[in-house]
């Protein structure tokens, strides 16, 4: 049972990899479902980290620390939801100035206030958000086979994690069971649609950037306050960009792309935990050949080799009321 | 609102309805009454106001001046919400839906009957079974929009209408995507909803359609309304008459054509848009060498796409076409082969297609052609060469500026429409596809354009002539061939026909007695 | 809708507004300097002094500025033709392997010579590395966009990979590879002057500047004055046309990657090549995406190119002195004025057209045309 007592190890680890990228993939597809394309959200889960640690660390509380970091990226998103919805800018070009933006101020606020390279110094316990241990997790973890799921995945997670799990079916229910859903689904795909329909394009787009606001901040609170206990420039370390990823590989669909960032956060921690690891006859494990797995994949998919990846049809595109 | 009859007031009044964009005059004073459980048709040539007009009632515009009643009561409607309130269903020509999201979905945008769909959508499935057993509409409520035919698409476009309670259902064009029994399929259903004491505002250009469906029929020319009928106490050509007017015909000195080989052939052609749907089906005809070859139709009836195969842009669904008796092969059926092979082209829209807006005009001038050595012989251009070639055709064709380094986009309509005509005459084409040559340009540079066109016809070339302007194809062509729904309805000489004739076979009022 | 604009004179065009939008973004960063408790005009003044002072800063400054010629051409070539290339960083990470394997492994070739077949070998393998996503763009309609952004970690993944565990020099800890000869290095420009026995500080500074300022003239020739420039531009504006012209967008998609792939093998002439003489893990250091800000800021022109590259020069090496001085300022804020950069003269680039129309409209009340 060894093998076992192991893979549930890397699983429950994977687990906690795939966290923000859930959430990141989230809020993306929130924001591109409307419409919206966010090449941003690198950059915006650097800002939820990073405010989220300067509000816990001035309050002291980890809940006043999401509240900085939630509204700091909905600021963030605001200004890329102005320039893509109002002023009909190139969203690529908007996103990749949200993701410059966020990655410098972070770090310099950060080093003008507490001269550590960027570094927040390290929060308290109460000032983070601590695993949740439930009851009997020791007790239960000694039966066989369900027991250490119990204790290691179900059990032991910090509230974040609960709540990712949580927006997965509430995006599913809210995408496809209520009245914002359907009109936020018809948006992306055909504003004029909407419009004729008398519901306001305009309305809808901003409201799904502040969704993807509250999310891909949540991301980023996680990294801060549930996994490390302080913020570090590029903490982030690519994660947006996975988590762009898993949404164009789960083809904007809240399900696959649970499913989607729980594999992509399974091969991270395959890869850190083969570091190393010599194997016979190849030598060291090619991690890295792990690590681009994500993004392969992603471009044979989009390639059209493995099924085809269609994004909402007016992503990207500046809804202008035609003559 | 007491009418003499003691009857209801009309489902719809619009009274001195005017809107310009810029200087585009588009509705002129429009007075329009349309009585409720009637079917009110609305006919006009292209540009006619049309649309317009219906755009300003759905609340896309709003008119500057006049003023609209719905029922007799005096309403302002600024968006397309407010039109929904008022009863008011529209059916675009353009479906306003979205393909992936079921039939359900679509019919519940916009009007879900709560936060949640669950509650709406078993009350919605409910009135679709209702409307489909009462008015013939059955559409599965759970297939996705985007695989039903066009024809059921165009349904769940009218049962969104009805299931927002509409009262008055204008519909854009409504035949332009159907197929002749789907056509027929429309028109049963919209009989039915007539019968149900809805109004029905039928905007089209086919003349047998208006014939056979509609109760009252108003036509629309030039941004005016200029006649009502009842429709039992008109014909078609009388319809036809007030469609084109009395138009004062564009004289142009032109002698009499010697027309010579067969330059081009076109065989059985067959051309779909990038929809899919056919748009050119089996056309066939002869251009000789020294004769412009009209071809009128009211737009969108297959003449964009025809030009666009013929000019090697558009990919050919079947048949042949034949340069010089030899047939045209696959490999060469680029725009960059047939100009060599001696093909121009003047295509329909100069801004889309014809020009590039941001470059100078010089370089706009050489688009198409731009590999020559002309334009200097080694690895680099030769500037001088461009501007000098440029400021010569520009000279030729009397284009104002004469400033070859200004932005295309800078110049009016007119002189832009001469930039394209100097290009691609200048390289002495064998044939010449010319689309919509003065589509927005002004009366000073029209005759110009014209002179330009016979001349080269006098110059031996076998010239195509795509337009949906009565007048020029009368001055121009020394034969005219007549589409509509993608088909040649009829042949004519300009001496042997009329405004009235031509009206009707682009009406698709296949060859009568002439 | 609103009412149409009014076509803005060319000269407001040309110069006013990317004027007025450059200077927004640098009047928020000047906000932000004081934001954080600094004085933003005597920052200014130790940028400058510290990249123009003297000889050593104006020559760190132009090394920088080098490369953001590359990097700023290879984005400016694709805008041109319409396409967004964000994977700079990893096509020229890539070309960094090509450099190297030339000046490690073909130490047999003559003199100089060497180092000319490593500069064509890291061209070659940039363009290389961008091939795939325009291949992909071009026949697959995948977006180059997310292609690029996915090939700028697989370009990661594969350089971690061989400087790991491959390349590095047996014993090493640091994951470089071992020093290239001689004439496997692009001469640096103080061992030129010492030539003609003048005395210029050691810096990074080297010949490559003269390659970058021939790129981007060769940049210009192309896009202004041959044929694929015009077929690249006429794509770039309006594919429609291009294909009524008898062009083929797919063809000049391919084309146009593989010669930004080529230009942003330029960075690593200068870097590994010019600089460091072997190489090293993440060389690139986002010189790639400065390439970004550099392109919008220059409007794609390479002249513009090489005035926004040389001012993002002055900002590296300057930047790295004020956070020496001011150690509140960290280099961390040239990225925050090149996101703000791209901001106002990317992504709003048309916010202040209406007032700067309306304040023009006003001063100079002109018949409508």
């Amino acid at each position: 049972m060894e093998w076992f007592d192991a893979f549930i190890v890397m699983f429950a680890s994977g687990m906690r990899l795939a966290i923000p990228l859930i959430l990141a993939c989230l809020a993306g597809l929130w924001s591109e479902r409307s419409g919206v394309v966010d090449i941003g959200l690198e950059g915006k889960i650097l800002v939820g980290a990073f405010a989220s640690a300067v509000g816990a660390t001035f309050t002291g509380s980890a809940w006043a620390g999401l509240a900085v970091g939630v509204v700091a990226t909905i600021g963030f998103s605001l200004i890329h939801g102005y320039a893509s919805i109002d002023q009909r800018a190139n969203q690529i070009v908007s996103g990749t100035a949200i993701n410059m933006v966020a990655d410098g101020l972070t770090a310099l606020i950060g080093n003008a206030i507490w001269q550590q390279g960027g570094r927040t110094p390290q929060l308290p316990a109460d000032a983070q958000f601590g695993a949740i241990a439930w009851r009997f997790a020791e007790e239960i973890g000694r039966i066989p086979i369900l027991g250490p799921i119990y204790q290691h995945v179900v059990s032991g997670n910090d509230i974040i994690t609960y709540i990712a799990f949580l927006v997965v079916p509430l995006t599913y229910w809210a995408l496809y069971h209520t009245r914002f859903g359907l009109r936020l689904r018809a948006v992306g795909e055909n504003p004029a649609a909407v419009d004729t329909a008398g519901i306001s394009v305009r309305a809808l787009r901003y409201s799904a950037v502040i969704i993807c606001g509250v999310l891909v901040g949540l991301a980023g609170v996680y990294l801060a306050l549930g996994q490390t206990g302080y913020f570090q420039p590029h903490m982030s370390a690519g994660r947006g960009f996975i988590a762009l990823a898993a949404l164009v590989f789960a083809k904007w669909r809240p399900w696959p792309a649970l499913a989607t960032c729980l594999l992509f956060g399974f091969l991270d921690a395959l890869a850190i935990r083969l570091q190393g690891v010599e194997l016979p006859v190849i030598g060291p494990v090619p991690v890295q050949a792990i690590e681009a797995l994500p993004y392969v994949l992603t471009v044979i998919l989009l390639a059209g080799f493995i099924g085809k990846a269609i994004p909402p049809r007016a992503s990207g595109i500046p809804y202008v009321k035609e003559r | 609102m007491t009418s003499a009859a003691g009857m209801a007031p009309p489902a719809i009044e619009l009274i001195g309805i005017d809107k310009s964009f810029g200087p585009v005059h588009a509705n002129r004073n429009v007075n329009l009454r349309v009585e409720r459980g009637l079917i009110h048709g609305i006919v006009g040539e292209n540009g006619a106001g049309k649309s317009t007009l219906m755009s300003i009632l759905y609340g896309f515009y709003e008119a500057d001046a006049g003023e609209i009643r719905v029922n007799g009561e005096r309403v302002r409607i600024r968006s397309s919400r407010e039109a929904i309130d008022c009863g008011i269903g529209m059916v675009f020509q353009h479906f306003m839906l979205v393909p992936p999201l079921s039939v359900l979905e679509n019919v519940m945008l916009g009007a879900e009957g709560g936060a949640l769909l669950a509650r709406g959508a078993s009350a919605i499935r409910k009135r679709l079974g209702e409307l489909g057993a009462e008015y013939g509409l059955e559409v599965d409520p759970d297939a996705i929009v985007g695989e039903l035919s066009v024809g059921l698409q165009q349904r769940v476009e009218i049962l969104k209408a009805l299931v927002r309670g509409a009262e008055i259902l204008v519909l854009d064009e409504p035949t332009a995507v159907l197929t002749p029994s789907e056509a027929d399929q429309l028109f049963e259903m919209l009989r039915v909803l007539k019968g149900q004491n809805k109004t029905i505002v039928f905007i089209t250009h086919k003349l047998r359609e208006i014939m056979s469906l509609t109760d009252r029929v108003s036509v629309m020319r030039r941004g005016e309304m200029v006649a009502t009928f009842d429709t039992a106490d008109t014909s078609p050509p009388e319809l036809a008459d007030a469609m084109v007017g009395r138009k004062v015909i564009l004289k142009i000195d032109k002698g009499p054509a010697h027309p010579g080989r067969v330059a081009l052939e076109a065989r059985d052609l067959v051309v779909r848009d990038d929809r899919g749907v056919v748009r050119v089906d089996g056309v066939s005809f002869e251009l000789r060498e020294g004769e412009i070859l009209g071809v009128a139709g009211v737009a969108g009836n297959g003449q964009s796409e025809l030009l666009e195969a013929l000019a090697g842009i558009r990919p050919l669904n079947g048949g042949e076409i034949l340069i010089d008796g030899r047939p045209l092969a696959a490999a060469q059926r680029n725009p960059h082969d047939e100009r060599l092979i001696g093909v121009g082209h003047v295509p329909e829209d100069r801004h889309r297609v014809g020009l590039i807006m941001p470059f100078e005009a010089c370089e706009s001038a050489m688009l198409g052609f731009q590999h020559e050595t002309t334009y200097g012989a080694g690895l680099l251009y030769d500037r001088k060469a461009i501007i000098a070639d440029a400021d010569r055709k520009m000279e030729a064709f009397d284009v104002r500026p004469r400033a070859p380094l200004l932005k295309t986009a800078n110049f009016s309509g007119g002189n832009q429409q001469k930039l394209v005509l100097a290009r691609e005459i200048e390289r002495n084409p064998k044939i010449m596809l010319v689309g919509q040559p003065t589509r927005g340009v002004d009366i000073g540079a029209i005759e110009f354009i014209h002179k330009r066109i016979v001349a080269q016809r006098d110059a031996g070339k076998a010239v195509l002539l795509v337009s949906v302007e009565l007048d020029e194809i009368f001055a121009l062509s020394d034969r005219i061939i007549v589409l509509c729904g993608g088909r040649v309805t009829g042949e004519r000489r300009p001496e042997d026909t009329n405004a009235r004739d031509l009206g009707l076979l682009m009406a698709g009022v296949s060859d009568h007695a002439a | 809708m609103s009412t149409p604009l009014k076509p803005l004179p060319a000269w407001a065009d040309v110069a006013v507004i990317p004027l007025v939008n450059v200077a927004a973004a640098f009047v928020i960063s000047g906000l932000v300097v004081l934001a954080i408790g600094e004085n933003p005009l005597q920052a200014v003044q130790i940028l400058l002094t510290g990249a123009l002072g003297d000889l050593e800063g104006i020559g760190f400054t132009l090394y920088y500025a080098t490369s953001f010629i590359f990097t700023g051409l290879a984005v400016a070539l694709c805008f041109h033709a319409g396409l967004f290339n964000i994977g700079v960083e990893g096509q020229a990470y890539f070309a960094g392997l090509g450099a190297a394997l030339v000046a490690l492994h073909l130490g047999f070739l003559p003199g100089y010579s060497l180092v000319i077949v490593a500069i064509l070998a890291a061209a070659l393998f940039g363009a290389a590395f961008a091939a795939i996503p325009g291949y992909l763009q071009a026949y697959r309609d995948s977006h180059i966009v997310i292609t690029t952004i996915m090939f700028n970690y697989i370009a990661s993944a594969i350089m971690g990979y061989l400087l790991v565990n491959v390349m590095r020099v047996p014993g090493q800890m640091n994951a470089e590879t071992a020093a290239f000869p001689a004439n496997g290095r692009v001469l640096q420009f103080h061992e030129v002057m010492a030539w003609f026995g003048v005395h210029w500080p050691v810096t990074p500074f080297n010949l490559s500047f003269l390659l970058a300022l021939v790129c981007a003239f060769v940049v210009w020739l192309l896009i202004w004055r041959t044929r694929l420039g015009y077929e690249i531009r006429t794509v770039g504006a309006n594919p429609t046309a291009a294909v009524y012209g008898g062009i083929s967008p797919a063809r000049i998609t391919i084309l146009s990657t593989l010669l930004s792939g080529a230009l942003a093998g330029g960075l690593a002439v200068n870097v590994i090549l010019g600089e460091e003489h072997r190489l090293i893990l993440e060389y690139t250091s986002g010189f790639g995406f400065v390439g970004i800000a550099v392109a919008l800021m220059g409007r794609a022109h390479p002249v513009g190119i090489i005035l926004a590259a040389i001012l993002f020069g002055v900002l590296y090496q300057g930047g790295a002195e004020l956070a020496f001085e001011q150690p509140k300022i960290s280099r961390d804020m040239i990225v925050v004025i090149q996101g703000l950069v791209v901001l106002f003269a990317g992504a709003l680039e048309h916010m202040f057209r209406r007032p700067v129309a309306t304040l023009l409209a006003r001063r100079t009340a002109q018949p409508p045309i």
